[in-house]
């Protein structure tokens, strides 16, 4: 099963800064089976899986005694850069990523947060280099658009054909800041697809969460349990259907990015069914624990849930999520990491759609000859609790404080180095590579490209209208409540028996709706009949 | 019902044998309890057999009998007639019974076995037939432009073909044009319904352009003038639609008065923008439009517009449910405990969507409405299965008639064609004859979908919707074994095609009573321009609201007291790019959680004392009579 010639095309090059490394005695486990191998990785990359390998001496052999091997988690959603309100979340690359590794995970993908007005190539830039200086692992960047007009096209054009950017964020929610109209919405879709991006859309209601903040704020509740209140779950739930329709509509693959509600995830499972193709994330929060926290006593606790949308203050929810995650219903585990909360051990879920929906599989999220050497060796049945001590995260709060959990990472391998092993963090600052990744991901963009082909819309042929065409009379609305002016408005009403004559007449001159933008009649391309030999109608 | 039952009920002992047919005819009386609405209080006490008016002079009752069906025709009152309808079954939304009707003054004044009537007084036979209340069509066009056309069928022809149909009471939508005034238009709206109108009529009003400003006149309107109920489009982007913002504040504010939001409910910016693509693609024709207008953008908008009723704790209702996916969401939030109805048209219950690809440019484009009929051609059954179970509540016509020449000045690009069909004649019958006829419902859920259902949500209940003592004499004979053919040529509309053409249905109204003066019979229509009156109505409908105050007790959020959060506050450095230029309409869009030490003071809230409407004097002058089944219970939310 192994070709000699893998074998000693690597070999030539033993000094290089990557070990060699032989995993022996794992069950590896990838997305479709799992198989007892060992896996042979020189120069951050598998070259060798199977039983029994041949390989050069002195490699080092990591024992996994029967432990699964796994790919390297990918983790799609983190903010570590995200301005808010000004602060910079507490986390950067560098703090961020070693979390992200302590738990098993080797990839992130972070989001890129251009304010309004900002260029999204600098801001992209600027990401990059932070990222490149700070990150332990590797990374890949979503860009958010924060507002949408002509000047964006021309950078996501280039992001997306140079830059190796194929996920944008557009917004729902955060009314007068980032939120799009549906109309912006419906014209962001359209020339996304046309790149091949993936779309990924924060799905709340911004205008009534505007609402009802002033409501509650009004009422004098200020604190941190007024965020889940003026954000109840039926707003994320709206959202996320609007969301999916337009997608329908454009025929855009859509990704909703943290779902946190039982009805906001049964919204995605029920668009699925129908056929849309729609990905939902829920994220680490919602998936370990509900939004009861925002009550408690202790604000800096309180405070320490805050994120958007809320946590789902149903205590079912976790698993009504883990129960849809399983069944395949959501695809995606985020963690959403911003200066909030902290990632943590993240499940096997986590790495394979996400490296299939953003085009990066199966270079990650397969343990496969030719793949990137980022392995976890996974011990099912460790646990620990989560304290934020242990954690290798700078905010002091951790949501998950307490939460026992099960199973754990024991060695972390990126880009063939080992970085964490029991319990040591061995990273390097900066060592993590950009990841570009490329447009029209097949796992999103076949079923989208074969539609396109069908859905094809085409118009009846029909015989010109020659029958009598109504005389527009211009002046029917109800402008003047001078009593003077009261007359019937009946009075309109066209008289029984028409005179032909007066059909002969023509708009030209001013109008009383020159300024109503619906006058779009004289765009009109000719009906395939032929030209209407009336050609004065407005 | 024989001719020897009535021989012996004119004999003396008109208990026993009103009690004796109690068992031996098939078609029981029957009670319904916990139907869809539950029964509003008191409403059985003076609808039921109204024994005392028959057991102490039952000798002085054969003078009535005795004249038989004979009909006294040219003995005719003028001021209103005074009727006997005699044999009929009849039905209301929660019993069927046989009694015989007396009329007087243009309300029902006697119900019940060999009646003690004054002589000379006209009986309708209704034999062998269905007496049932007078249908109410919540959803009417008649006078509301579009494009700058006046509709072809106005108040006149409308509510004629209603009354031909057996409905006998509209509900008009006045459309406001943005930027003038709520009270001038409906006046004039009233005005001229009140000189052309052949029916009773009430009015909703049609809000193009929310603002806080409207307050003052929406209170009038609500208070003094007897409207309760009130439109928004999510559709009509730049002319009439209303942004989520506005929607959330206006139903707020409609909820403090106690009237009912509807919805047109489509989303604009999808279909304004699905328009374009198509024009761009060449596409002009009447297809165009259902293209431009899914069943999915329909979908969208009724499940935001419930999301913001339910924040608001305001009821709404759905006007136009033309879909499956539109329906389901409906009932699934219904199911959930939402306060929403959903209406199905006559279009949208009798026929699809097919005619749009029609060769024939003038009948496909008479087809045009919105929300479009849906191509799928299940679409009509499964509609009528919810109608009959419940999850949908009142049917309309949502009658808007544009002549084929009006039709045509979108001859060349869809999105000016003139929306609206036809179906304030055939409703009635579309009902019976697709629900009833086959079976999916029963003659009682009949009256209650087209008749009682709508009264009750609109607060005209039992004065329209039900036929009991002090009801008004709005009364149809109903035929359920006649067949009838739509056609545009036999129809009492002005326009040229018919969207039901050449459909057969069973079902028809024989004779129908309109305010006392019977204004149908024998297929003969008798009947005067401008005997129809307004209806108002009143706020807080007992079948919709009394939920919703129960809801807005319960929902009062409540914050956490807690000590002072002492820690250390981030530095918020202030963002010099993104600042807003007007910041302070344009807060932060979180609420800023790190605000420092906290007044414990201002948590302990209150909701006691001095409420917002305080300054709001109560009007006392409210011309609304109060409605025969006694005042309604709730008058205001507080």
């Amino acid at each position: 099963m192994l070709l000699p010639g893998t074998l000693h095309r690597g070999g030539g090059c033993g000094h290089m800064v990557s070990e060699r490394l032989l995993i022996k005695g794992g069950r590896v486990v990838n997305d479709d089976q799992s198989l007892y191998a060992d896996v042979y990785i020189e120069d951050g990359l598998i070259k060798q899986v199977g039983e029994n390998l041949v390989v050069p001496g002195g490699v080092k052999v990591i024992e996994a005694n029967g432990r699964m091997v796994i790919p390297g988690g990918i983790d799609v959603n983190t903010c570590f850069m995200k301005p808010y309100l000004g602060t910079q979340p507490v986390d950067d690359f560098l703090q961020g990523t070693k979390a992200a590794l302590a738990g098993g995970t080797t990839m992130i993908i972070d989001h890129v947060t251009p304010q309004p007005g900002d260029s999204l190539l600098e801001a992209f830039e600027h990401w990059q280099e932070a990222a490149d200086k700070k990150a332990c692992c590797d990374y890949s960047l979503h860009v958010d658009i924060p507002q949408w007009n002509e000047t964006v096209k021309d950078e996501l054009e280039l992001l997306v054909q140079e830059k190796g950017v194929n996920s944008f964020q557009v917004y729902m929610a955060y009314k007068d800041l980032y939120q799009m109209s549906d109309s912006l919405l419906y014209e962001a879709l359209s020339f996304l697809k046309q790149l091949g991006a993936v779309v990924l859309v924060h799905a709340e209601n911004g205008d009534l969460i505007a609402q009802e903040q002033r409501k509650i704020l009004g009422m004098g509740i200020t604190g941190p349990e007024g965020h889940p209140l003026s954000r109840p779950e039926e707003l994320e739930a709206e959202a996320v259907f609007r969301a999916i329709t337009l997608g329908n509509r454009v025929n855009c693959p859509v990704y909703i990015t943290k779902v946190m509600s039982k009805s906001a995830a049964d919204t995605i499972t029920q668009a699925r069914r129908k056929g849309s193709v729609v990905f939902g994330e829920p994220i680490t929060a919602s998936l370990a624990t509900d939004g009861s926290h925002y009550w408690s006593k202790n604000w800096a606790k309180a405070a320490a849930y805050v994120t958007s949308p809320p946590l789902s203050p149903d205590p079912t929810t976790p698993d009504h999520l883990h129960t849809l995650l399983a069944c395949g219903d959501l695809q995606v585990v985020g963690s959403a990491h911003c200066a909030y909360k902290n990632g943590f051990c993240l499940g096997q879920v986590t790495s394979t759609n996400a490296a299939k929906i953003f085009n990066l599989y199966p270079r990650k999220g397969r343990i496969a000859v030719g793949s990137d050497a980022d392995i976890v060796i996974w011990d099912p049945d460790s646990s620990k609790t989560i304290t934020a001590k242990l954690q290798q995260s700078a905010s002091e709060y951790n949501i998950f404080e307490g939460l026992e959990c099960r199973g754990g990472p024991v060695l972390v391998l990126s880009q063939g180095r080992v970085v964490y092993e029991e319990g040591k963090l061995q990273a390097q600052q900066g060592t993590g590579r950009f990841i570009p990744c490329k447009p029209f991901p097949d796992y999103a963009y076949q079923r989208i490209k074969f539609r396109n082909q069908v859905k094809v819309k085409q118009g009846v042929t029909r015989g010109m209208y020659d029958g009598p065409v109504y005389d527009v009379i211009p002046t029917p609305k109800y402008i003047t409540p001078a009593p003077s002016a009261k007359t019937s408005p009946t009075s309109h009403q066209p008289p029984p028996i028409r005179n032909l004559h007066q059909s002969n007449f023509s708009l030209s001159g001013a109008q009383i709706d020159d300024n109503v933008p619906r006058r779009s009649g004289h765009r009109i391309v000719a009906p395939p009949g032929g030209r209407s030999n009336i050609t004065s109608l407005g | 019902m024989s001719e020897r039952g009535r021989e012996r009920c004119s004999q003396e002992d008109d208990c026993t044998s009103l009690l004796s047919r109690l068992g031996s005819d098939s078609p029981r009386p029957r009670m319904k309890y916990g139907g869809m609405f539950c029964s509003v209080e008191g409403a059985f006490e003076n609808k039921t057999l109204n024994f005392e008016s028959f057991s102490p002079q039952t000798s002085a009752c054969q003078s009535p009998h005795t004249a038989g069906p004979v009909r006294p025709g040219s003995a005719q009152l003028n001021s209103g007639d005074r009727l006997i309808i005699k044999g009929g079954k009849i039905v209301n939304d929660d019993q069927s019974f046989y009694a015989d009707i007396y009329v007087e003054d243009g309300s029902i004044k006697q119900i019940g076995e060999n009646l003690i009537v004054p002589s000379g007084v006209r009986t309708v036979d209704a034999y062998g037939q269905l007496v049932i209340p007078g249908g109410v069509d919540a959803n009417t066009n008649l006078l509301a432009p579009q494009k700058g056309l006046n509709p072809a069928d106005d108040f006149y022809q409308g509510t004629r073909a209603a009354l031909c149909g057996g409905t006998t009471t509209i509900m008009d939508h006045v459309l406001v044009e943005p930027g003038t005034s709520l009270l001038s238009v409906f006046d004039q709206w009233r005005e001229t319904a009140e000189q052309r109108a052949c029916c009773d009529f009430s009015l909703h009003l049609d809000i193009t352009r929310w603002h806080e400003g409207l307050y003052e006149e929406l209170e009038t309107l609500v208070k003094d003038k007897g409207v309760n109920s009130f439109l928004f489009f999510m559709a009509y982007k730049d002319k009439y639609q209303s942004s989520d913002s506005q929607l959330y504040e206006a139903f707020g504010v409609l909820r403090d008065l106690g009237a009912i939001a509807q919805v047109h409910a489509e989303n604009g910016d999808i279909i304004d923008e699905e328009q374009k693509k198509l024009l761009s693609l060449g596409i002009t024709g009447p297809e165009g439009h259902v293209l431009s207008h899914p069943e999915e953008v329909e979908t969208e908008a009724v499940y935001r517009a419930i999301t913001i009723a339910k924040q608001a704790n305001c009821p709404l209702y759905v006007t136009k449910v033309m879909s499956k996916s539109a329906a389901d969401t409906i009932a699934k939030s219904r199911k959930k405990g939402m306060v929403v109805y959903g209406e199905p048209i006559t279009a949208s219950l009798a026929t699809d969507g097919s005619k749009y690809w029609s060769k024939d440019w003038a009948t496909a484009a008479a087809f045009v409405m919105s929300p479009p009929l849906n191509p799928d051609p299940s679409t009509p059954q499964y509609l009528t299965s919810l109608l009959a179970c419940g999850d949908l509540q009142v049917t309309s016509s949502a009658h808007a008639s544009f002549s084929t020449a009006q039709k045509a000045i979108g001859k060349d690009d869809f999105t000016l064609i003139p929306e609206g069909t036809n179906g304030i004649e055939e409703r009635m019958s579309v009902v019976w004859d697709r629900a009833v006829s086959t079976g999916k419902m029963d003659e009682n859920e009949f009256v209650a979908v087209t008749s009682t259902n709508a009264a009750k949500l609109f607060n005209i209940y039992p004065r329209k919707g039900r036929i009991a003592v002090g009801s008004d004499a709005d009364i149809v004979v109903w035929n359920p074994k006649e067949t009838r053919t739509v056609s545009a040529k036999t129809h009492n509309l002005t326009v040229e095609v018919n969207i039901l053409e050449g459909l057969e249905f069973r079902g028809v109204a024989s004779v129908v009573i309109s305010g006392g003066r019977v204004v149908l019979e024998d297929r003969k229509l008798n009947m005067s321009e401008g005997s129809g009156r307004f209806v108002p109505r009143k706020a807080f409908p007992d079948a919709v609201y009394k939920r919703i105050r129960a809801r807005s007790k319960m929902a009062e959020a409540r914050g956490v007291p807690r000590g002072n959060y002492d820690g250390p506050v981030h530095d918020v450095i202030s963002m010099t790019k993104s600042v807003p230029p007007t910041p302070t309409s344009r807060g932060p869009p979180c609420p800023k959680t790190q605000t420092g030490p906290r007044n414990l003071h201002q948590s302990g809230f209150t909701l006691a004392g001095a409420q917002i409407d305080d300054h709001i004097p109560r009007r006392s002058a409210q011309r609304i009579v109060a409605p025969p089944g006694g005042r309604s219970n709730i008058t205001s939310l507080s």
